[in-house]
C-alpha cells in the first residue's frame, strides 16, 4: 500500500521541526551515526591520514596543506550549484563549459579592459554564469524537455563558443594582473583565501536550502513533482531559480580557476561537470532529488579531489585512480538503495504490528 | 425521476452550490448535469457507481477541470476556478483516496510546504510550524510523530495529513473521495471521528463513498448521481439504502451485457495459495474453458496485484500458478504468454498499447518473433497478420497503419484485445474492459467477451462495475483487503451478496447492510 511513498531514503538533513530536549539527545547521536556527511567526512580522514603516513608531505608541509585545503575551492562551488538542481530532480551538465566560459571571459577582461577593478570582472564572471544557467533553466523549466537532454547539449554549445571566441588564444600568467592573482594564493591564518570564499558559498546555500521557503521548495519538487503541481509550488519559476544559481555559482568556479592557476586553456573544466554530480552524489543527494545537504555534497567534492591527489602517493596507476572514484560513486549509491529498502520495510514493519 | 428532491429543511447556509454544471471530454460527456448544494456544519454524501460522474463533479469543484457550463457557487459567490491553487486558497480541500505527499519531506513540512510560518528575515519558523502540527494533532486525536517524514505512512495516515493541512488551511469545504476503500476498520472509525468534529467547528464536508453503511453512519444528507447526471438529493434520516440503490442503478442490467451460456470445460488455470507480503494472502481459485470468473471487490482490495501476480508481472511469496496442469515459472511473463495467458491491462494507454505506433504493429507485437524472418520484421507480415484480427473485432479503423493513440477508446480497447488474440491463448486475463469505453461499445466489448469464451476461452475478468461482474460472469469471486471473501456461483451472486462481501468487516458492526430487493430483481438473478 506504500505505492505511492516509495523512493529514496529519508535524510536527517530534509526533516523538519526541533526535537524536544530528550529526543534530541538521541536524535544527534542517531544522526550522526546514520548521517551520510560524517560518514564521508570520516572516509576523507582515513584517505589524509593513510597518505600522511606514507609521505608526511602530504598535510605536514606547507605546500602540502595548502593544496590540501586549496584543490578542492572550485569542485566545491561546483557541487554546490549542481546539488541545488540534483535536488529538484534535474542535473546540470553545462557547468564544465560554462566554467571555462567565463575563465577566458575574465582573461578578456583583463586585456581587453586595462585597469578595469578586480570586483567588477568577478562580477562578470558571475554574471555570465547566471546567464548561462538561465538559459539551462529556461528551455528545462519551459520547454518539458529532461534537463539531461538539455544540457547535455548546452554543454557542447557553450563549450563551442569558448573554443570558437577564444580560437588558438591562451590567456597566460602575465595577461592578468598580480593583484588578481594574488587571491589565488592568498591566505588568511594559513587558509587559502579561494578556500575561505567556497566554504562560505556552502554555508550560505546550506542557508538558504534550510531557512528560506524557496529552498525548502527546491526539496519539494524533487520529492515528487505531481504533489508540487497539485501543492500550487511555482514549479517552473523554482527549477528555474537552481538553474540560475547553478550556472552563477559555475561562473564563479571559472573565474577562481583563473585565479588559482594564472591560465586559461580550452580544456579548463573539461569533465568537470561529471564530478561535480559524483561529489553530490557520495555525499549523499539523492540523484532522483528531494533529499540531500549541500554539505554532503560539499564533503564529498573535497574527498573526491583529495583521493585524487592521495593515490598517486600511494603509488596507484592512474587507471585504477578512475575506478577508485567511480567505486566510491556505485558504494554511494548502493548503499542509498539498501539503507532505502531497509527504511521501507521498517515502516511496513511498524504499519503492520 | 419520480422521487424529487423533497427540498429538506436547510439547517445552515450553503457553502457550496452547484447546478447543472456539464463537462465533456471530447465526445464523451462525462457530467452532464452536476447539481449539489452543500451547507456549513453538515456531512454531505455523494454516491453514485463507478462512472456516474461524481469524480468529475469533484475535479471541477477542486479546480482540476473547467467546467463547460452551469453555475457554481462557493460561499454565496460565483466561482470558476482555473487551477487548485485557487480552490484552495478560496477555502476548498480535497482529500483523495491516495493522498500525494513529499515522501522525503517530514509530515510537519507536507502540511506548510509553501506557506511555512516565517520569522524575523523571512527565514521558516519551525518551531512555530510544529507547534500547529503538534496543535492540530491533538485536536483530531491522532498521533503521528510531525516530525517524521511521510515515506512509510500508512493510507489512513496520509489522508489525515491532508486533513491536518485542510484544517492549517482554514478550508471551509472537505471533499473525501471515496477516503475509507484503503482503510481498516478501526482507521474508519477514526477518521468518522475527525469528519464529525469538523462538521461540528461549522465545515462543510462532502463525503464519497460506495459504502452505504458508511453514509448512513455519518452523513447528513446524500444526493446520488447517475450516469453523469444528478438524480436526487435527501435527508439520510428520510431514506433507507433500497431507495437510494433503486435511484443509483435504475436502468435493465441484464439488456447490457448479453452473456451466452457456454459450455464450461476442464480447468485451464489453477491458482493455489498465492501470497505476497502485504498485498494479497491465501488466493486460490479456477477458472476453467469457457467460464467467465469475475474478479469483483472495492478499488485498492488487491484485484489486479492477484492478476499482475499470476501473469508474471509481479512477484509473490508463496503459492503456485498452474495452467493445463503444468507449473508456471513465476515474475516471467514470457512463460506465462508460453503458457497460454493473455493480460489486458487497466490502463491500455499506459500498459496495454504503443499509443504511437500503428494498429497492426500494436496487434502484431506479442507475436513479432513468430512473424519474424531472419530476425526482421516486415510492414507487410505485420499487416497480413493483423488484419483478420482487427476485422473480427470489428476494430473502427481506416487503416491498419493509423496510429494507435488517434482511436476511441473502445477501439483502442479491441486493438488490445486482438493484440492478445493473436497469441491464440487460453486464457485472458482483463482488467476492468470497459473503463473509460462509451455505452455502444462496452456492450460490443461484453458481446466479444461472451463469445470467446463461447468458444473455450477461460477469462478472468476483473471489474469495479457491480453490474457488469454480475452481467458478465458465470462466477464471481470477491476480494477484500486481499483476501477471497467469497465465491458466488452466477445465481448466488446478487448486489447484496458481493457488496456484503467486498465491505464486510470495514463497517461499524452495529449497521449490519440492508440492501434492496428491487436490485435483486434488475439483475435478473
Amino acid at each position: 500500500m506504500s505505492a505511492t511513498l516509495t523512493k529514496s531514503a529519508p535524510t536527517p538533513g530534509a526533516g523538519g521541526g526541533t526535537p524536544g530536549r530528550g529526543a534530541a539527545v538521541r536524535g544527534a547521536l542517531g544522526g550522526a551515526l546514520r548521517s551520510r556527511e560524517i560518514a564521508v567526512a570520516v572516509v576523507l580522514l582515513v584517505v589524509v591520514a593513510v597518505a600522511t603516513v606514507r609521505n608526511d608531505s602530504f598535510l605536514l608541509s606547507a605546500d602540502g596543506w595548502r593544496d590540501l585545503l586549496l584543490t578542492p575551492s572550485i569542485l566545491l562551488l561546483l557541487a554546490a550549484g549542481q546539488m541545488m538542481v540534483i535536488v529538484t530532480r534535474s542535473v546540470d551538465l553545462s557547468v564544465g563549459s560554462t566554467m571555462a566560459l567565463t575563465a577566458y571571459l575574465t582573461g578578456r577582461l583583463f586585456i581587453d579592459v586595462p585597469g578595469i577593478p578586480i570586483i567588477v570582472v568577478v562580477l562578470a564572471g558571475v554574471a555570465l554564469g547566471a546567464v548561462l544557467g538561465l538559459v539551462n533553466g529556461v528551455l528545462v523549466a519551459y520547454g518539458q524537455v529532461p534537463a539531461l537532454v538539455i544540457t547535455l547539449g548546452t554543454m557542447y554549445v557553450y563549450r563551442g563558443i569558448m573554443l570558437t571566441w577564444a580560437g588558438s588564444d591562451r590567456i597566460n600568467a602575465g595577461d592578468m594582473p598580480s593583484g588578481f592573482l594574488a587571491l589565488g594564493t592568498k591566505q588568511v591564518l594559513t587558509i587559502p583565501l579561494l578556500t575561505i570564499v567556497a566554504v562560505a558559498v556552502v554555508a550560505v546555500v546550506g542557508y538558504y536550502l534550510h531557512t528560506a521557503r524557496s529552498g525548502r521548495e527546491l526539496y519539494a519538487i524533487g520529492s515528487d513533482p505531481d504533489a508540487a503541481k497539485l501543492y500550487g509550488l511555482k514549479v517552473p519559476t523554482r527549477v528555474l531559480t537552481a538553474f540560475v544559481l547553478c550556472g552563477a555559482l559555475a561562473g564563479l568556479a571559472g573565474v577562481v580557476h583563473a585565479a588559482r592557476y594564472g591560465t586559461v586553456s580550452s580544456g579548463v573544466g573539461n569533465g568537470i561537470e561529471l564530478q561535480a554530480v559524483g561529489a553530490a552524489v557520495i555525499g549523499g543527494v539523492a540523484i532522483f532529488g528531494g533529499s540531500g545537504t549541500v554539505w554532503g555534497a560539499a564533503i564529498g567534492a573535497v574527498l573526491l579531489v583529495t583521493i585524487n591527489r592521495a593515490l598517486p602517493i600511494l603509488g596507484i596507476p592512474d587507471f585504477w585512480q578512475r575506478a577508485v572514484v567511480g567505486a566510491l560513486i556505485l558504494g554511494a549509491v548502493v548503499l542509498d538503495r539498501v539503507l532505502a529498502l531497509r527504511q521501507s520495510r521498517k515502516y511496513d514493519e511498524e504499519r503492520e504490528g | 425521476m419520480s422521487d424529487t428532491p423533497s427540498t429538506p429543511s436547510a439547517p445552515a447556509t450553503p457553502v457550496l452550490e452547484m447546478a447543472d454544471v456539464r463537462k465533456s471530454f471530447g465526445p464523451v460527456a462525462a457530467l452532464r448535469s452536476g447539481t449539489m448544494t452543500v451547507e456549513s456544519g453538515s456531512i454531505h454524501a455523494l454516491v453514485g457507481e463507478n462512472g456516474a460522474g461524481k469524480s468529475t463533479l469533484v475535479k471541477i469543484v477542486a479546480g482540476v477541470h473547467r467546467r463547460d457550463g452551469g453555475t457554481l457557487r462557493f460561499e454565496g459567490a460565483d466561482v470558476d476556478f482555473t487551477s487548485t491553487a485557487e480552490s484552495k486558497g478560496a477555502g476548498i480541500a480535497v482529500i483523495y483516496q491516495e493522498p500525494t505527499l513529499f515522501p522525503d519531506l517530514s509530515v510537519t513540512e507536507n502540511i506548510f510546504m509553501g506557506r511555512q510560518p516565517l520569522g524575523r528575515g523571512r527565514r521558516i519558523d519551525r518551531a512555530a510550524m510544529l507547534k500547529e502540527t503538534t496543535e492540530i494533532f491533538e485536536r483530531l486525536g491522532v498521533d503521528i510523530d510531525p516530525r517524521r517524514p511521510a515515506l512509510g505512512l500508512s493510507i489512513a495516515d496520509q489522508q489525515i495529513i491532508e486533513i491536518a493541512k485542510a484544517i492549517s488551511l482554514d478550508a471551509r469545504l472537505l471533499i473525501m473521495d471515496e477516503p475509507t476503500a484503503a482503510l481498516s476498520g478501526v482507521e474508519v472509525e477514526r477518521l468518522f471521528a475527525v469528519a464529525r468534529s469538523l462538521r461540528d467547528e461549522g465545515r462543510g464536508l462532502v463525503f464519497i463513498s460506495h459504502r452505504f453503511e458508511e453514509v448512513f453512519a455519518l452523513c447528513d444528507r446524500v444526493t446520488v448521481m447517475r450516469d453523469g447526471a444528478y438524480v436526487a438529493t435527501t435527508d439520510i434520516a428520510t431514506t433507507t439504502p433500497d431507495a437510494i440503490v433503486e435511484m443509483m442503478v435504475g436502468r435493465e442490467v441484464g439488456e447490457l451485457f448479453p452473456k451466452t451460456v457456454a459450455t464450461i470445460g476442464e480447468p485451464v488455470l489453477e491458482v493455489r495459495g498465492l501470497r505476497s507480503a502485504g498485498t494479497f494472502r491465501d488466493i486460490s481459485f479456477d477458472v476453467r474453458a469457457g467460464e467467465i470468473v469475475g474478479l469483483a471487490g472495492l478499488v485498492g482490495a488487491g484485484r489486479s496485484e492477484i492478476a499482475r501476480a499470476v501473469f508474471g508481472v509481479d512477484a509473490y511469496d508463496a503459492g503456485t500458478v498452474t495452467m493445463r496442469g503444468k507449473k508456471v515459472r513465476p515474475r516471467r511473463p514470457r512463460a506465462a504468454i508460453a503458457a497460454g495467458m493473455a493480460f489486458v491491462p487497466e490502463d491500455r494507454r499506459k500498459q496495454g498499447l504503443v499509443v504511437d505506433a500503428s494498429v497492426a504493429r500494436n496487434v502484431a507485437s506479442v507475436i513479432r518473433r513468430q512473424l519474424s524472418s531472419l530476425g526482421l520484421l516486415t510492414g507487410r507480415a505485420e499487416n497480413k497478420a493483423s488484419g483478420p484480427w482487427a476485422g473480427r473485432l470489428e476494430v473502427k479503423t481506416n487503416a491498419l497503419d493509423m496510429a494507435a493513440t488517434t482511436m476511441s477508446g473502445g477501439n483502442q480497447q479491441k486493438v488490445v484485445i486482438a493484440k492478445w488474440l493473436a497469441t491464440e491463448p487460453q486464457l485472458l486475463i482483463i482488467d476492468e474492459p470497459t473503463r473509460g469505453i462509451d455505452v455502444g461499445t462496452k456492450a460490443e466489448v461484453h458481446r466479444l467477451l461472451s463469445d470467446l469464451a463461447g468458444q473455450g476461452l477461460a477469462i478472468l475478468m476483473i471489474s469495479s462495475e457491480l453490474p457488469e461482474v454480475l452481467g458478465m460472469a458465470d462466477r464471481v469471486l470477491v476480494v477484500r483487503e486481499g483476501q477471497i471473501t467469497a465465491e458466488l456461483d452466477r445465481t448466488e451472486a446478487t448486489p447484496e451478496s458481493v457488496m456484503k462481501a467486498a465491505t464486510a468487516g470495514a463497517v461499524p458492526t452495529e449497521l449490519t447492510p440492508v440492501l434492496p430487493d428491487a436490485l435483486l430483481k434488475e439483475v435478473g438473478a
